[in-house]
């Protein structure tokens, strides 16, 4: 009798913990790696270009966000910054022994030297799509709106796969 | 001394009985999306804001958002047919429970679900019950789709329609004893799906679009929000930040307790990717924008108001 009953409960407890697990988040917030006293000058030189991203976006986003007012000028001016930097020759950034795995102070994974031109290629990517902003910017706020999009998914595609994630 | 036998007897089959009828499938009457009419076009931004794609393309497949938006009127004129993601599934969630296998819902008569009726498909979206009665595992969040207008739901069935077929026979879920028994899923079902909206009482217009987006498609709360032993949500801690199934790190607390961006902030995060810093969204968060990207501005502003409209959960 217990055991029939045991095996008419089994479903209970089932039940009792059956559960749903779903897929994840993960928001990367950090701000840019702090550039060390002590850093390679490469890993220092490619960090302060990061920081020239971000100083050009942060005009471009403070006017599709509308804190800061719409100037055709300076969202043109901006967008063609990033397309410039983009397009810079980075052969001298990455010396070998300078990934995450090799040094402190860096996110730069080792798969950035396994997947050069991969990695390149989302750099590519960047360029085309500030150029495309560049094109569009003086157009009003809208088409600032829109270009941060594609912007912005060069960047995240190319840290996703080549930044240590935190 | 002979009497207690049958008494337990009586018992057992009452307990049976009460067992079998609180964990019955609960699909919707037959005649549930009589005279609605499937809209292809509209049902593509269901599908991005539902973020369908996220787990039910093919492992490592790309952009699944991009290939969403391909037949939509803001992309270009071209009739939807056979372009768009390919649903092929096979996407392994490894979990404490089993690892679940996203399966195949392209538009394949064998493989996939080419040959459901609507209302099956409906039924399975929205009460989680497959076309042979059977619960699903709530791994697919038919808790959440249940909250969404069944206009909607019959337009994503239109659209998936005209989604690519693909052949893929993905494995059954790798789950053990006792979650391997289905019928249980009626009492999760019942002690676990919210019967009204999480955030409750008067919102904006505004905010309230952002609630429909966020507690019946866009299902931030599977994510953000922590969960109990038998993994049902606590909704006292609504978006209030939960623990990492992928790996160390927690998945943020996005109510105005833990996240103090502006509105402005968070609809830019959902648009572009960029954080207050311009930093990027990574892990399954840059997916999620690739979705809600596509969506109107309007409604990732709305989804920004109903963050601020969340009750506050205090950081850890």
């Amino acid at each position: 009798m217990t055991h029939r009953a045991a095996r008419l409960c089994a479903p209970l407890f089932a039940a009792a913990v059956t559960a749903a697990v779903t897929t994840s988040a993960l928001i990367g917030t950090a701000g840019p790696a702090m550039a060390q006293d002590d850093l390679p000058p490469a890993v220092a030189a490619r960090q302060h270009h990061m920081d020239l991203y971000g100083f050009n976006l942060a005009l471009l986003g403070g006017m599709a966000k509308g804190e800061i007012d719409y100037d055709a000028d300076a969202a043109t001016g901006a967008a063609g910054n990033i397309a410039a930097l983009a397009m810079l020759d980075q052969s001298g950034y990455w010396p070998e022994g300078t990934s995450s795995d090799d040094i402190e102070g860096t996110r730069a994974l080792p798969a950035i030297w396994e997947n050069m031109d991969d990695f390149q290629s989302h750099i590519d990517a960047l360029a085309e799509a500030a150029t495309a902003l560049e094109e569009t910017a003086g157009d009003g706020v809208e088409a600032v709106r829109a270009g941060m999009g594609g912007i912005g998914k060069s960047c995240g595609g190319c840290h996703e796969d080549y930044r240590v994630s935190r | 001394m002979r009497r207690w036998p049958i008494a337990l007897l009586l018992l057992i089959c009452l307990g049976a009985a009460a067992f079998w009828w609180l964990t019955r499938p609960r699909p919707l009457a037959a005649d549930a999306i009589a005279g609605l009419q499937g809209d292809a076009e509209a049902g593509a931004l269901v599908f991005a804001a539902g973020g369908c794609a996220s787990c039910h393309t093919a492992p490592g497949a790309e952009g699944s958002a991009d290939d969403a938006t391909a037949g939509t009127a803001a992309a270009e004129d071209s009739p939807i047919v056979q372009s768009g993601p390919v649903l092929a599934g096979g996407q392994a969630f490894a979990t404490e429970f089993g690892t679940f296998y996203a399966p195949n819902i392209s538009s394949d008569p064998e493989a996939g679900i080419g040959d459901w009726t609507d209302i099956q498909i409906v039924n399975a979206v929205t009460r989680g019950v497959s076309p042979e009665g059977q619960h699903y595992y709530p791994a697919f969040p038919y808790a959440v789709y249940g909250h969404a207008d069944l206009e909607d739901i019959v337009d994503l069935v239109a659209y998936l329609r005209t989604l690519p077929a693909a052949q893929t026979e993905v494995p059954p879920h790798d789950v053990g004893f006792p979650f391997s028994l289905r019928r249980g899923l009626g009492l999760w079902k019942r002690a676990f799906i919210p019967t009204d909206w999480v955030v409750a009482g008067d919102l904006s217009p505004q905010a309230a679009r952002g609630r429909y987006l966020a507690e019946a498609l866009a299902h931030c709360g599977e994510c953000h929000t922590p969960r109990n032993a038998a993994g049902g949500l606590v909704t006292a801690e609504w978006l209030g930040g939960a623990e990492n199934p992928d790996g160390p790190g927690r998945i943020p607390n996005i109510t105005p307790g833990g996240l103090d961006w502006s509105e402005a902030d968070i609809a830019e995060y959902l648009t572009s990717g960029f954080t207050p810093e311009y930093d990027t969204a990574g892990g399954q968060m840059a997916e999620v924008i690739e979705n809600l990207s596509a969506l109107p501005q309007e409604d990732r502003d709305a989804l920004a108001a109903y963050l601020k409209a969340v009750p506050p959960v205090a950081p850890d």
